[in-house]
């Protein structure tokens, strides 16, 4: 749902640099650099990012390569920064790498599921009738399943993998945005706007690209966004499990299930990936929000 | 309303189906023949063809489904792999035991979730507002099973106040007592999430009904603040019910990563097992029963809902 109207609580956030007339996205942007909150958030993604990208290049040490003598050391040790895992390898290198795997099993999903779910919901907005009953109705019978046990449940009887965990998670998310998708497409269809367009004479790719883009792309985006947090969560989630990427591969999930056996030897280099993966889904929460707020877009 | 509960019932029998026809195909998403999962690979092939004609493999597929839809619906979910014991024995215990669980984490996660989400809503914008909501997203951004370990950590590990796994200890009697040590810390980490989501819809819909004009007349007519809270609370409650119902399907069926961490014997963690034991039986037994009760949940929910709210029943 678009609120076209401006909300009275946050005057100040919604009107813009006084005098200035602004188009929407210049608005956005304007808003999105008021909002120190969100730049922080996406400050933090764009280190992550930057970290996972560029592992090989700045990573102190081989991620596969182990010693014996130097066994879960703990946090702090000369030319250990993070300590070492049970295997003697460095903590910090095979975090910088861990982030590799853990953010593509966390966005590819929801990627794909933006592109499948606004293809079907915006189908079923504007073709109405049969085809919306249809794809309405089977998308209904996926919100039968808790959306963790549904990932687990498609990746256990698919096999561990990172292959496997992407399919899974993009199937849990192509409900919930063809839904969103489908329920923005049949209001704005039904706005007079839209009428009025059409009664002027413009073509269908005219009245998608100057009023379908903001009004129906923006939210199904922001809803989106709002789900990688949720997908980061759950795609370590899978592999800490064993359903995700096999060792001796770095990836936050997997750390932390084959670290877990070693609390009471090294209490807390075992909680290190869990900060990884807490502090990604954090970053995206919050820049979620933020953009929520910036397009003015109500859920 | 009758006629409103019977046509909600009914909608919910297609859904049913297409949850058993998911489940049903789950066998067959499984990489190689269903067979394979069920025989060691050295099997002589007369065995095979057995097996085969025994379980209706060689049917065409519409045909199983057909098969297996009618012994599911007489309450028959097969026998499992590795027990050899029927699908719906091994899961008896383990869902009373994750019912427990859910239920101790929904007690906690909603008292704390509708105190903080009505505290933050009456001091919008000011810090116990912004303190309750950075509350609420941190809860919802927490990987609830790191939270877990992290919990065994400080407090088994670390200060030895708790124990870190299973449901009962191995020594000495089994009290109520014994057991409800061993729901502290799972019980926590479960109530993370709905803590945080009940919050934000709590504050978002008392901050709605604040902003409506009735609540202004109350107070124009100088009626206790009591008393408008009560207001408030009714008006508000109704959508914060139905995500109450949700939560509650979803740590029902979610609680596979937290009953794994603390090895608590409930359906998450016989699920689990059943996947690394390539146990499809008891893999589609789980997620069968576990659905089906969330729909059934679900269903109970929107009833609920049309209740306290009669304006549903028109839509």
């Amino acid at each position: 749902m678009v609120e076209t109207t401006l909300d009275a609580t946050t005057p100040d956030l919604l009107e813009g640099p006084a005098g200035k007339p602004m188009s929407y996205w210049q608005l956005v942007w304007w808003r999105l650099r008021q909002d120190k909150v969100t730049l922080a958030a996406a400050g933090v993604i764009l280190l992550i990012v930057l970290s996972a990208v560029l592992a090989p290049y700045i990573a102190p040490y081989d991620p596969f390569q182990g010693s014996i003598r130097k066994r879960l050391a703990y946090i702090g040790t000369p030319g250990h920064f993070l300590g070492t895992d049970e295997q003697g390898r460095d903590m910090l290198t095979r975090l910088l790498y861990g982030g590799r795997m853990s953010l593509v099993a966390g966005v590819t999903p929801v990627f794909i599921a933006l592109l499948a779910g606004s293809s079907l919901g915006i189908l079923a907005g504007f073709l109405g009738g049969r085809v919306n009953m249809l794809i309405m109705r089977i998308m209904d019978i996926f919100y039968a399943f808790p959306s963790v046990l549904l990932a687990i449940a498609i990746s256990g009887a698919l096999g561990a993998g990172l292959g496997n965990t992407i399919i899974a998670l993009s199937i849990v998310f192509t409900p919930p945005i063809t839904r969103m998708a489908e329920s923005v497409t049949t209001q704005v269809r039904a706005w007079e706007f839209m009428e009025a367009a059409r009664a002027s004479g413009a073509g269908t790719l005219a009245i998608i690209r100057h009023h379908m883009i903001a009004n129906v792309l923006a939210p199904i985006f922001v809803y989106a966004t709002t789900l990688v947090s949720v997908s980061v969560i759950l795609a370590s989630g899978l592999s800490f499990l064993g359903l995700g990427v096999s060792p001796p591969n770095a990836e936050w999930g997997l750390m932390l299930n084959t670290l877990r056996q070693s609390i009471y030897v090294n209490t807390w280099v075992p909680a290190l990936p869990g900060v990884m993966i807490f502090l990604t889904s954090m970053a995206f929460n919050l820049l979620s929000d933020g953009l929520r707020d910036a397009m003015d877009v109500r859920l | 309303m009758w006629s409103y509960i019977v046509r909600r019932l009914l909608l919910g029998i297609p859904t049913l189906l297409g949850v058993t026809l998911i489940v049903f195909s789950l066998l067959h998403l499984a990489p190689g023949d269903p067979i394979n999962a069920m025989l060691p690979p050295d099997a002589p092939q007369e065995v095979v063809e057995m097996i085969k004609e025994q379980m209706g493999f060689n049917k065409p597929l519409p045909v199983q489904y057909w098969r297996w839809l009618k012994r599911v619906a007489v309450g028959d979910l097969g026998n499992s792999i590795a027990t050899r014991r029927p699908v719906l024995d091994d899961m008896r215990e383990a869902l009373g035991n994750t019912f427990i669980l859910a239920l101790s984490a929904a007690v906690l996660g909603f008292t704390l979730g509708v105190t903080l989400g009505t505290t933050a809503a009456f001091y919008q914008g000011r810090w116990l507002d912004k303190l309750a909501s950075a509350t609420a997203i941190t809860g919802v951004s927490l990987p609830h099973y790191w939270v877990g370990i992290l919990l065994i950590i400080v407090f088994s590990v670390e200060l030895n106040w708790l124990p870190a796994m299973g449901m009962r200890s191995t020594i000495g009697e089994s009290s109520l007592r014994d057991v409800a040590r061993h729901m502290v810390l799972p019980t926590i980490a479960l109530s993370l999430i709905p803590m945080g989501v009940i919050m934000r819809m709590a504050r978002a819909s008392v901050l709605e009904i604040l902003s409506q004009e009735f609540v202004m007349t109350l107070r124009a007519k100088g009626l206790w603040s009591r008393t408008v809270t009560r207001h408030i609370v009714k008006n508000a409650a109704p959508p914060v019910l139905t995500l109450m119902g949700l939560q509650f399907g979803y740590l029902l069926g979610g609680s596979v990563l937290v009953e794994t961490v603390f090895s608590w014997p409930g359906s998450g963690f016989l699920l689990n097992l059943s996947i690394f034991q390539r146990d499809i039986p008891v893999l589609q037994g789980v997620i069968l029963v576990l659905a089906a009760f969330f729909v059934i949940l679900n269903l109970f929910v929107d009833i609920l809902h049309s209740v306290i709210d009669p304006r549903i029943r028109r839509t």
